[in-house]
């Protein structure tokens, strides 16, 4: 098998996750497609630090990994103090920047 | 002795600001103060008479250097005076007459509650008119001549609570005004060509290009700023065609008319085609327009004056016709400048003293303006009678009067031309002694002599518009007392009636006059084609005609009370000779229609592409706003396919 | 696996692993976001990172594939199910879409930016296949601190503080200031004999026998349901029941079904009646 196919795997991951950002609501599933489109990438990236033989690769995935947790951590807190206030986690409701 | 220029301007123009500012507290004393201040102007401009009288002719010019008002590289303008035998001939006269008509002024407006303010604007409009005369460049001489439009403004308005006063001081503001964009755009047309307005540069570079050395500009130019002159001082001199207002200036109070036809104002566009002899003396083609107009008005204001039924109405059209034997004889050249000036002067004397005489007549007859409702005054009032006469006799031209003298020189100046031109305008001017004449006579008959009209018509018709509105404190609807007018109103008469009688004859025996202003205005002797005498006989006789023609028509027969309808040339000469029909059909229609069509072309066009660039922003924004609802995964969206396009865009270019 | 293999291709047993993991790893993906419920959207999530973090490990990346683990699995996903639990477990999201063409939108450039993905990988010149036998050498673990410690060791700094931030932002985000002191039972007491409202203590909630009935408002006299009998929380949040009208909808659903069984004699009857002819 080509190593190759890991990159496919990642492409139809982040896209999927990326559809999921697009169509659903609910804040929280949001955010776990993000985490689902970031996983992609580190796949990627592991694949591709194997393809060229450095560890560059793992460490970028590392890091990715890291803010991808600094990232989580503030998101839910919002998620959280927007539910306190309008008792709703849909991102639709949040519409209040049209005219 | 050349400070006292400046003190001559600063009189009145102090007389101005005392009794404008000074508010009611001078409303007893006003009039005196105004009065007293023209008489220290007049007593100056005697002492520096006194004074130039005892010098040598060729060095009588006294110049003052006043203040350097825009000092700006290249472009020096100085607030200085000049005062030589022209502006000197200018001072005594408006400021001789000017302080006569002040001092009847008093007597004519004793009623109006506002004469300490009717003072101040004559001091206002002297001063303007001394500062025009005496300034020793165009752009201070412009300075003067905006100040007697706007005081003529303020004069002829004075009845500002009659419409027909108002309109009539906006009429003679705005036609003044065409005339003032010619005076300023000459004067912008001097400094391009000579970089200068001072009067000597300007003369000294005209001069070194009529006798063709080297100087800047060309015939061409000389030329369109002589008609820019002409243009200006038709409108300052009620020349045609910016006459329309000077009739309707009659709405003003009578001594206004008197110090507006005699004094000031109309003989500001003498002074200045006279002032500016060496550029017309450059410029043949503008001198001949300046003869055209003359002549032109000359004969427009005779026929005007022959069919008016108003008495102020009838002289305003004699100094129109006036006036333009001074333009016609200004645009002789050399030969008439002189004689201009000295019509002017005489003018100054007679018509000040007829306007006076018909204030007078007014002010015994309850401000009664209709010559057929007068008649057989003689008896009520002999003075005005007789100085009305004697300016009478002077402006017909009877011989030994003063009219007779500076008239018959400029005919004859007129003839001396040469050439078909000269018939022309010599006839032209003949004819005019003619109407003038008649019209003149029909004048004295209709107010003096004939039955006592006014009996069998006590009440002022209500659709006469002149009727003034103090005749309303004075009981207007009681049948009139002629009487005479007080003594401060007669004085002043008999002193311009005097002056009538023998300015001329002092003038003109022995060419005194003549000499008096060669120095300035240089002068030739004018050869005419036929003999001196034979113009003389021949003036004298169109007189004697159109003085018999008068008499049979308004002597012999009872002049009817109702103005019969009249022929054609009648009826057109009383609208003025459709003047106002022509400017409102040529002017006002034009413009209306100008206008109308720029509007049409500002709402259809220039709206038209703002309003659809507004409309189609506002369409388009419209649609693109549906793209902002405000859900974040609609934005998400367009993120998105961002990206894809990003990604397609780099992978095309990297397979190219 | 040695490493000469692993530079030009993998093993069978790898590629074996790859397809079913690959499968199941794209399945659980398609479940996260599709799944109604957030719990369960969060559970298949796990799943794929799970499977992610053994590719990790047949990649060579023995230390992200632990961390990918304990971190991603263990630690962030759990935060994930906290909140979950927070907003509401038993809340199951409407999948119907609310926004005019917006699914259709979001399928399209989906799949479209994976075309473009899939092309560009295809496209790329990916013949180099070293594999990661001599970076490893020293060991996986040995090997990232090396480079973390000494190339990388800015962002890491940056990283951690970060990570510091963060935890700060969420602390404030989240954290509520009281501005005031509570009030003592006693001045409660007061303030209500003051008020002259409610003096005695509130009325008590209606009671439903099914459940605990603390959220069911107690019935008036006149049948309507008194806010009054429910705890504030509850009425904040929205979570009152109201069966004033089950009752009557029970005594409604009896005489339905009498009415039915009434009928059915009757409509037997018609329907005899109507075969009888």
């Amino acid at each position: 098998m080509n190593p190759v196919n890991y990159l496919y795997l990642a492409a139809l991951l982040f896209t999927i996750g990326a559809t999921g950002v697009l169509i659903r609501r609910n804040a929280i599933v949001v955010f776990m497609c993000v985490e689902l489109m970031l996983n992609a990438c580190n796949l990627a990236f592991v694949a591709f630090s194997r393809m060229h033989g450095n560890l560059d690769g793992q460490i970028i995935a590392f890091f990715t990994m890291v803010v991808a947790a600094a990232e989580v951590v503030v998101g839910l807190a919002i998620i959280v103090s927007v539910f306190r206030a309008r008792h709703s986690a849909s991102v639709d409701d949040a519409s209040l920047m049209k005219l | 002795m050349e400070n006292l220029i400046a003190l001559l301007v600063a009189a009145p123009l102090l007389g101005a600001a005392v009794l404008l500012c000074g508010g009611r507290r001078l409303d007893a004393v006003g009039h005196w103060i105004g009065t007293a201040l023209a008489a220290v102007s007049f007593v100056l401009g005697v002492v520096l008479f006194a004074d130039m009288l005892g010098k040598s002719p060729e060095n009588r010019t006294l110049m003052q250097h006043l203040f350097s008002w825009i000092p700006v590289e290249g472009f020096q303008a100085n607030v200085g005076f000049q005062l030589d035998q022209l502006s000197m001939t200018f001072v005594l006269l408006i400021t001789g007459v000017g302080s006569l008509i002040h001092l009847y002024s008093i007597g004519y407006m004793e009623h109006d509650e506002r004469r300490r303010r009717f003072f101040g604007y004559l001091n206002l409009f002297l001063a303007a008119m001394l500062l025009l005369v005496v300034a020793d460049n165009y752009l201070l001489l412009y300075v003067g001549w905006e100040g007697v439009g706007l005081a003529s403004y303020l004069l002829i308005g004075f009845w500002q609570h009659k419409p027909s006063a108002a309109t009539a001081a906006k009429k003679a503001f705005l036609v003044n005004r065409v005339g003032d964009m010619g005076l300023s755009i000459a004067i912008m047309l001097m400094f391009t060509t000579f970089g200068t307005f001072a009067f000597g540069p300007v003369f000294q570079a005209t001069g070194a290009l009529t006798s063709g050395a080297d100087a800047p500009g060309s015939e061409g130019k000389l030329t369109a700023i002589g008609l820019m002159l002409l243009l200006a001082a038709c409108g300052k001199s009620a020349q045609v065609p910016l006459q329309s207002w000077l009739g309707d200036a009659m709405e003003g109070p009578t001594p206004v008319s008197a110090l507006i036809h005699a004094a000031t104002m109309v003989t500001a566009g003498v002074y200045l085609i006279v002032r500016s002899g060496d550029i017309f003396n450059a410029a043949p083609d503008a001198q001949l327009a300046v003869t055209v107009v003359g002549a032109v008005t000359l004969l427009f204001g005779a026929i005007v004056g022959c069919a008016k039924d108003d008495i102020k109405k009838a002289l305003a059209g004699s100094t129109m016709s006036q006036i333009g034997y001074m333009v016609l004889a200004a645009g002789l050249g050399p030969i008439g400048y002189a004689f201009a000036i000295m019509h002017l002067v005489t003018h100054g004397f007679f018509k000040a003293g007829l306007f006076l005489g018909a204030g007078s007549v007014m002010h015994g007859m309850n401000d009664e303006v209709d010559m057929r409702k007068y008649g057989g005054l003689r008896k009520y009032m002999p003075i005005t009678f007789v100085t009305f006469g004697l300016g009478y006799l002077a402006i017909i031209g009877f011989p030994g009067l003063s009219g007779f003298f500076s008239k018959d020189k400029i005919i004859e100046a007129a003839f001396a031309k040469g050439g078909a031109e000269g018939w022309i305008l010599g006839g032209a001017a003949l004819l005019g002694a003619a109407i003038t004449a008649f019209y003149m006579t029909r004048v004295m008959l209709m107010t003096f002599f004939g039955e006592e009209r006014w009996r069998h018509a006590p009440t002022p018709s209500p659709a006469e518009p002149s009727v003034e509105p103090a005749a309303e404190t004075r009981g207007a609807h009681a049948e009139p007392h002629p009487h005479e007018s007080p003594k401060v109103m007669t004085i002043p008469m008999i002193v311009l009636a005097v002056g009538s009688v023998f300015a001329g004859a002092f003038f003109g025996i022995g060419e005194r006059f003549v000499k008096w202003l060669e120095p300035v205005t240089g002068f030739e002797h004018g050869h005419p084609p036929v003999s001196a005498l034979t113009v003389t006989l021949s003036t004298v006789a169109v007189m004697v005609v159109g003085v018999g023609f008068a008499y049979a028509q308004y002597g012999r027969r009872p002049v009817p009370v109702v103005a019969p309808r009249g022929s054609l040339l009648t009826r057109a000469a009383r609208r003025d000779l459709l003047q106002d029909d022509f400017n409102h059909v040529v002017l006002v229609r034009g413009g209306e229609h100008l206008t109308r069509s720029l509007v049409y072309v500002d709402h259809t066009l220039v709206d038209g592409v703002v309003n659809g660039t507004a409309a189609t922003m506002g369409g388009l924004s419209g649609r693109l706003r549906r793209l902002q609802n405000g859900f974040a995964r609609s934005y998400a969206v367009s993120m998105f396919g961002g990206a894809a396009v990003l990604i397609a865009a780099t992978l095309l270019m990297r397979a190219v | 696996m040695t490493a000469q293999l692993a530079a030009y291709t993998t093993s069978t047993g790898e590629a074996f692993q790859f397809w079913v993991l690959g499968t199941i790893a794209v399945i659980g993906a398609l479940c996260t976001v599709f799944m109604k419920k957030a719990v369960h959207s969060a559970l298949c999530l796990a799943g794929t990172m799970i499977v992610l973090a053994v590719f990790y490990l047949a990649n060579g990346a023995y230390f992200l594939g632990i961390v990918q683990i304990v971190v991603y699995t263990g630690a962030i996903m759990m935060l994930f199910l906290f909140v979950v639990m927070l907003v509401g477990v038993t809340a199951a999201d409407s999948l119907k879409e609310t926004i005019k063409g917006q699914r259709w939108l979001a399928l399209l450039c989906g799949l479209g930016f994976g075309i473009l993905l899939t092309a560009g990988i295809g496209n790329a010149s990916l013949k180099e296949f070293n594999g990661l036998g001599q970076a490893n050498a020293n060991g996986n673990v040995q090997g990232l601190a090396a480079l973390i410690f000494t190339k990388y060791v800015f962002a890491f700094e940056l990283t951690g503080a970060l990570l510091i931030t963060a935890a700060v932002g969420a602390m404030v985000l989240t954290h509520r200031e009281r501005t005031e002191r509570a009030k003592t039972q006693r001045e409660l007491a007061e303030q209500r004999v003051r008020e002259g409202k409610h003096v005695p203590p509130l009325p008590a909630p209606g009671v439903y026998a099914r459940h605990n009935a603390v959220d069911i408002a107690g019935l008036l006299p006149d049948g309507t349901p008194s806010e009054l009998t429910v705890s504030k929380t509850l009425r904040d949040r929205g979570q009152i029941r109201d069966v004033s009208t089950e009752a009557l909808n029970d005594l409604k659903a009896l005489e339905q079904r009498a009415e039915d069984r009434l009928e059915r004699s009757n409509s037997g009857g018609s329907n005899s009646g109507e075969a009888s002819k």
